[in-house]
């Protein structure tokens, strides 16, 4: 039971990923881009996560993969943030 | 079972080569050194499918990381710095003269050996043969430490290894000289996220990567692994402008290049004569001179990579300026 559970969570999130990369090929600019890799990609990692969690044998693991998760959405977002602030600089230095 | 990993194993290694093709033949520079991170990444998964978690890691920590951070860097470098990328008239050669049709053939020739022959070694090779492992199963209790890799790489051969850090420190010092008379690359604008986000990973990477040097006698980790995980705090230092070499920081600076290599070549010297030979430690003190060494090794490996990173030495440029 928990194992179906773990693995819908996972196929769930698997489904926001795909979301982000098709937001990725398909918007037009890159903020929207951003938006719908940040967005979507911290959903479906979280949910990946929650996942696997269910199915770790140790609570070692589950401490593990919580902290992956942790360090990955940080990574995530702040690179997200770096994108975003370099591309606006990038635009306003060229309007000038 | 097995079937969906071969599907999985199948998927990773057509990625790969599509990464490695992409990244070869896309145009933007930016976008093939993206696609090589990805295909370091993707190589490190295949690493692990390979059972081989110790190569794992270090090309996700040495080949993709700080390999990854040296190219962006390399690149920032030549299209800001210098500003050398799109002026290929600057150079003494015109970059769009084509390749001499023989050269070409002499290439495609030697690369046609080298397949032959490795696909003639290969062929050779005893199928599905024990290969070293019987060895190292055998030689375990003479290395002083619990993990074979370890073993071999710290004490079997550990000539090899000797090399390996040499060449770093044989690259820093060509860096050192060749950068000396650039002008320090501009400070890239990183805001309050960035200082955040160094501050709250730093501690952590340091945990990391002292856990991965220590755990190396036992389990997977190591000098190289646990020593590339603490370049990136160097790196982080130094785009957060936390830490800014300064001219009078190169003695220090010099003493933790070279003392990785020295220390190793000094134990192996010294542990010689008495029946045994360069490198072949006492067993009684074995695990403590390896931990030793690989400890110093790490220390050494984390700040030349960090100095890599940086690139010119930290030099005053007027000061230099004026006495040319």
């Amino acid at each position: 039971m928990l194992d179906w559970f773990a693995m819908a969570l996972i196929a769930v999130g698997t489904g926001f990923f795909i979301a982000g990369s098709v937001g990725l090929l398909r918007f037009p600019d890159i903020y929207c881009r951003l938006h719908a890799l940040t967005k979507a990609d911290g959903l479906g990692l979280a949910l990946v996560a929650i996942g696997a969690a269910l199915l770790a044998e140790t609570g070692g693991e589950v401490v593990r993969i919580v902290l992956i998760w942790l360090f990955v959405a940080v990574a995530s977002a702040t690179g997200g943030h770096l994108i975003a602030s370099h591309a606006r600089r990038e635009q306003e230095g060229s309007r000038l | 079972m097995s079937d969906p990993f071969v599907i999985f194993d199948l998927l990773i290694a057509l990625s790969i080569i599509a990464l490695a093709v992409a990244s070869l033949s896309v145009r933007d520079l930016f976008a093939a050194i993206v696609l090589f991170i990805i295909f370091g990444l993707l190589s490190a998964l295949a690493w692990v499918r390979l059972a081989a978690p110790d190569v794992a890691l270090a090309e996700a920590a040495i080949g993709t990381g700080v390999t990854g951070a040296l190219l962006l860097k390399t690149l920032h470098h030549l299209r800001f710095v210098t500003r050398t990328l799109d002026r290929p008239a600057d150079f003494a050669f015109s970059a769009v003269q084509p390749v001499p049709m023989g050269v070409v053939f002499a290439n495609a020739l030697f690369c046609g050996l080298v397949t032959l022959g490795l696909a003639t070694a290969f062929l050779g090779a005893p199928q599905g043969g024990p290969g070293f492992d019987a060895l190292v199963a055998e030689a375990m209790p003479l290395s002083g430490v619990d993990h074979p890799v370890t073993a071999v790489l710290l004490n079997f051969r550990a000539y090899d290894t000797l090399m390996e850090v040499v060449v770093l420190l044989a690259a820093v010092i060509a860096v050192w000289q060749i950068e000396r008379g650039l002008s320090d690359a501009p400070a890239p604008v990183l805001s309050e996220v960035f200082h955040g986000f160094a501050r709250l990973t730093m501690p952590a990477i340091v945990v990391v990567g002292t856990y991965l040097l220590w755990k190396g006698s036992e389990a997977t980790g190591g000098a190289f692994q646990g020593g590339s995980v603490l370049a990136a705090v160097g790196l982080l230092l130094l785009l957060a402008r936390v830490y800014v070499p300064a001219p009078s920081h190169r003695g220090m600076a010099r003493v933790l290049f070279v003392i990785g290599t020295a220390v190793f070549a000094g134990v192996g010297l010294l542990v010689a004569g008495g029946g045994r030979v360069t490198l072949e430690y006492p067993l009684e003190h074995a695990k403590t001179l390896i931990l030793l060494i690989e400890g110093l090794v790490t220390i050494s490996i984390a700040v030349t990579l960090a100095a890599l990173f940086h690139g010119r030495e930290p030099v005053a440029l007027h000061a230099q300026r004026g006495a040319a």
